[in-house]
This record gives structure tokens, sequence and C-alpha cells, in this order.
């Protein structure tokens, strides 16, 4: 059975730096992999690069199985792949239903936006999935009024929305309170329960562990190890984790 | 809004309703009703002042004759300004449209029909208008150069080219009276409303659908907000500045072609003492220096009120001195306003 996204030799250098080297790596059908490292590891670069955002410098690329060359991030969204990014990736001025549509508007052959069905959407997915019950909040509000977990709550309905089988999360919970945390770490199971597969990132390797079914550890531009969460505790994972920070090397 | 809460927690989602609230409309709209309430304000203050010259209808076709020529590159400079960039060329690329259409009617004489000429001439003018907005655009995406350095740059350049080219010569374009293109162009519909304010209200009307209702403006206004995060979400963020660009370029020769047609010469000068007036247009009618925000409603007006502070001042008894002045202080004041209105609806 072919993998739902694979990583052949995959290595990718800016100018003198080079970020990534030989990653091999890649992501069943209805699985769940962590990927786990230190700041500057080459954890967003990774992504980064799953997206179409990046192009590698060298390796392949393959969806299904499929060599895909030259990926970009709109032929990324079209193999199905959602990201909700660090940074949020939302236009703080715009209002919520242009950040749920952005970059794939609703329109007509014209390119003439269908303004009323994208509010109609964004209405629904409001109550529907982000829970955003308070008046205050509608498809006309602009987003720079919202609190982080509404913004994150926004970033991952716009995943969700495009029916995406590949869902990346780059550090989800950075910024939220411990209850957002908590509807998060739910949402990742949920993705789980769907049937569709997911890349979670995050510092926080308790969050990590309670989630994924497999953990990449990434260190210094390249694949330190690997591990079923089934099979290690996880205060084993945590020692390790450490003592690939001091050393580069998990045994 | 407090009913559909209720209604969102049974299974049956009613569709969504945007209810009216006057307090919610003042906050979303606060720049453009700004701008309505400074243009009503200064009106009565004109009417008031020098009623004679504004309660007579002669004064508004005189705005809407000279008004135009500014104010239509107004519009898709605002489309420049939301996306977060910046145009100084324009008035030159004014100037190298009609370069193009005087060579292109000089080097037809064998064509025997003087219509055909000026159409061509017209559509060269068009052609070189958008190549160079798509020159200024391919060297502010290609090689990273901020837009306001770049532009000042090509500014130069091309005033320059109008002069060597032309070698500094006057054009008469008395011929052009002769073509059908002239009333369309600059004519008076039943002798007094000017054809110029019937393209500007036609291109403000396409402006405005085209960033409002038109997936090309959605991404303008997004790459202004944060190039970043519509670089990540798959938009083209380069093809779309170096378009908005090439439709500042088209929309500047075509301004030089009206404006030439008015007075029926051609000026190397053709575009000096347009650059600060269309700016401030667009800066009054409340688009944000730092992109993402703007309307073309808002630059309408801008360029009303720039177009009449100059007759008003004098009209109104004082001295041509005081024109700067008063421009001065309304666009200052005017630009404290959008910002002060802009925090609150933030």
């Amino acid at each position: 059975m072919n993998h739902r996204l694979e990583l052949k030799n995959v290595s990718k250098s800016f100018g003198e730096v080079q970020a990534l080297t030989k990653i091999n790596f890649h992501l069943g059908r209805n699985e769940i992999v962590g990927l786990l490292g230190d700041n500057g590891a080459g954890k967003s670069t990774l992504i980064k690069i799953m997206t179409g955002y990046h192009q590698p410098s060298s390796g392949e690329i393959l969806f299904n199985g499929k060599n895909i060359a030259n990926l970009t991030v709109s032929k990324a969204r079209q193999l199905g792949v959602e990201t909700v990014y660090q940074e949020r990736a939302l236009a703080e001025l715009q209002t919520l239903w242009r950040n749920i549509f952005l970059g794939r508007e609703l329109k007509n052959q014209w390119g003439l936006l269908d303004v009323n069905r994208m509010k109609q959407e964004t209405y629904r997915l409001m109550n529907q999935s982000m829970g955003f019950t308070s008046s205050a909040v509608n498809p006309n509000s602009h987003v720079g009024s919202f609190s982080g977990g509404e913004r994150q709550g926004v970033a991952i309905v716009r995943a969700l929305y495009f029916d995406a089988e590949i869902i990346i999360l780059d550090e989800p919970t950075m910024g939220l309170s411990l209850k957002e945390t908590a509807k998060l770490v739910n949402f990742v199971r949920g993705i789980k329960e769907a049937g569709k597969s997911a890349i979670f990132i995050d510092h926080n390797v308790i969050h990590v562990y309670n989630v994924a079914d497999r953990i990449v550890v990434i260190d210094r531009g390249s694949i330190a190890g690997e591990f079923l969460t089934k099979d290690i505790t996880l205060d084993t994972l945590m020692e390790k984790m450490i003592r690939v920070a001091e050393s580069g090397k998990l045994e | 809004m407090s009913t559909q809460t209720k209604e969102s927690s049974s299974p049956t989602l009613q569709p969504y309703k945007e209810t009216f609230s006057l307090g919610r409309f003042v906050r979303t709209n606060g720049g453009q009703l700004g701008i309505i309430g400074v243009f009503i304000g200064l009106w009565i203050i004109f009417i008031v002042s020098a009623p004679d010259t504004f309660l007579s209808s002669r004064i508004y076709f005189a705005f809407m004759s000279t008004i135009p020529f500014f104010a239509i590159m107004a519009i898709p400079l605002t489309m420049v300004v939301i996306a977060g960039e910046m145009d100084l060329s324009f008035p030159s690329i004014m100037g190298m449209g009609m370069v193009a259409f005087s060579f292109v009617y000089e080097r037809t004489v064998n064509i025997d029909s003087v219509t055909t000429r000026v159409v061509l001439a017209f559509i060269a003018a068009l052609i070189s208008g958008s190549l160079i907005g798509w020159l200024n655009g391919v060297i502010i995406v290609r090689f990273g150069i901020p837009s306001l350095v770049a532009t000042i740059g090509t500014q130069f350049f091309w005033r320059g080219a109008v002069l060597v080219l032309t070698e500094g010569r006057n054009y008469t374009l008395s011929y052009i009276k002769e073509t059908f293109l002239y009333p369309v162009l600059v004519g008076k519909i039943g002798g007094y409303f000017p054809m110029q304010m019937v393209w500007l209200i036609v291109i403000a009307i396409f402006g405005w659908i085209l960033l409002n209702r038109h997936q090309f403006g959605a991404h303008v206004y997004l790459i202004g907000d944060n190039v970043q995060s519509a670089q990540l979400m798959g938009i083209n963020t380069g093809g779309v500045r170096i378009k908005v660009f090439m439709l500042l370029g088209l929309i500047s020769a075509f301004a030089g072609v009206l404006y030439s047609f008015h007075i029926a010469y051609f000026w190397p000068s053709l575009g000096e003492g347009y650059l600060l007036n269309t700016l401030a247009s667009v800066f009054l009618g409340g688009t944000s220096v730092f992109g993402g925000v703007g309307t073309i409603l808002g630059t309408f007006l801008g360029a009303f009120i720039i177009g009449a502070i100059e007759a008003a001042t004098v009209a109104t008894g004082l001295t041509g001195f005081w024109t700067q002045l008063i421009y001065g202080l309304i666009i200052v004041l005017s630009v404290i306003m959008h910002t002060y209105l802009r925090k609150r609806a933030g």
C-alpha cells in the first residue's frame, strides 16, 4: 500500500545554510505523526516543503505513491494538504469570511466572487465547527479583533472546510490557554476518527505523545530517530529528547 | 443577533442574515462616512462663503471637465497603495503614452483614413502605458526593489525618454477633432456634460467591482494586509502586484490621451503637476499607506475635494496664495481623522 505522503532523500539549503539533509519521511493513511525537535532543527522548513511553499534542493516528494515535481502551494492544496501555520497565516485587517476563503475564493467563471455564499458558509462553520456563538463575532467581523484561540479556530476551520486528506499543524498550541489547548488536542483526535492523516508539530512533548501514533525526532536537519508511541513511555521519550538536544544522538 | 445565537444550538441552522446595526455600520464604514462628512462639510462652507459661484451649475461642469484627468488615475493608484505599494511614475507614463500616440500617427501617413491612424495611435498609447506599468512591476517584484525607490527611478527615466524622443517638440493634434474618438473621449453630452466625467464614472465602477467583487481585488487586499499569509495560502503575490502596476500604466496612458485630446495639443511636460494631486486624492480618501485598507468611493470624493479647493479658495475671496495652505490643512486633518477612525474600528 502506498503512503499518503512520502519524502525521499529530501535536502534543502538556503544559500550556505544546509537546513535539511537527506530526509526520508512518510505519513501513512489514517496516521498521526508527531514531529519533535529543538528550535532550528528544521521542522518548519520540512513542513513548508510538504506544503509547496519551499522547493527542495534535491530529493522527491510522493503523494499516494506518485512523484510530484515542482510542488506549489496551490498544487499541494489540490492534493488535499491543509496547513495550520505557526504564524496562523491570517489577514488581520480583513473580514472573517475573506480569511476563511483566503486564496480559494468561491467565484464564477469570470472570477467574480460569490460573496453571499461565502458569508453563509462562514456563518455555518462558525456555529457548527468553530463554536463561535458570541454575537460579537459574525462573518463580517475583522479578524484583528479576535483572541488567540479564536484566531487558531479560524485557521483550523479553514483547513477542515476544504476536505483535507492531510492536515499539518505547526505549533498549534502556541499562545493558547489551557482550555483552548485541550480543545485542540480533541480536535486532532477527531482528525484520526474521521479517517484522515495529520502531522503534528509542537514544542510540548506531552501534547504530541498524547495524540500521535508515531513520533519522528528531527535534529540539526536530519532525522535522529522514530518511535511508535505504543512502544515507548513518555518518560523514556523525554529522556531521549534531552539527550538529542545535548549530544545530537538518541542513544 | 441574540435569537440566531439560540438557534445555532439546534440542528437546523438558520441561514445567516445580515442584521443592520447603526453602531456596527458606522464602525465598519467609518472611513467612508468620514470622507463623505468632510466632502459635505467643505461643500457647505463653499456655498455659504461664495453662494454666487457654488449655487450655479457652471462651476460643477468646470469641475467635471478638469478633475477626471487625474481622478481616473487615482482609481488604479488606490489599488496599488492597497497592495502595499507606491507608484510615482504615472505622470511620466501619461507623457510616454502620448509619445507612442504621436509617433504612430506620424509614421502611418501611407494610410488614407485619419480615423484609422488615430485609432491605431490610441491603441499604441494604451499598449505602451501597460508595458511601462508591467516593467515597473517586474523591476519591483523580480528584483525585490521597494516600489517607492524603483518608481522614483522610472519616473525620471520615462520623463527623460519623452524629452529625448520628442526632442522637446510640441505636437498639435487638431486632426483628432475630425475623428469619432474626439466626441467619445472628451466631447460634451448635450453641450454640457463632459465625456471625461463619464469615463471617470465608468472606470470608478469597474474599479469598485474589480476591488470588491472580484478575486483579483480580494488578493490585492490580502497582499497589502499580510503578504506572507497570502503567499502561504498559495496566492501568486508577484503576479498580482505586477498586474496592479500594469493597470495603473494602462489608465495613466488613457488619462494622457484624454488630456491631450481635451486641449488638442501634446506638450512633452504632459502629466507634470498631477503627481501630488493624484496621491493626495488617494490618501484623503482614506487609503492606508501601510496597505490592506482603502476604498474607491473615498478616492473618488478625495479627488473632487482636491480639485475643488483651488476654485473655492479664489471664489471665497481669498487670494490664490492661500490654495496650498488650505490643501495642506485639509489633507493633514483628513489623514488624522482616518487614522483615528481606523483605530476605533480595529
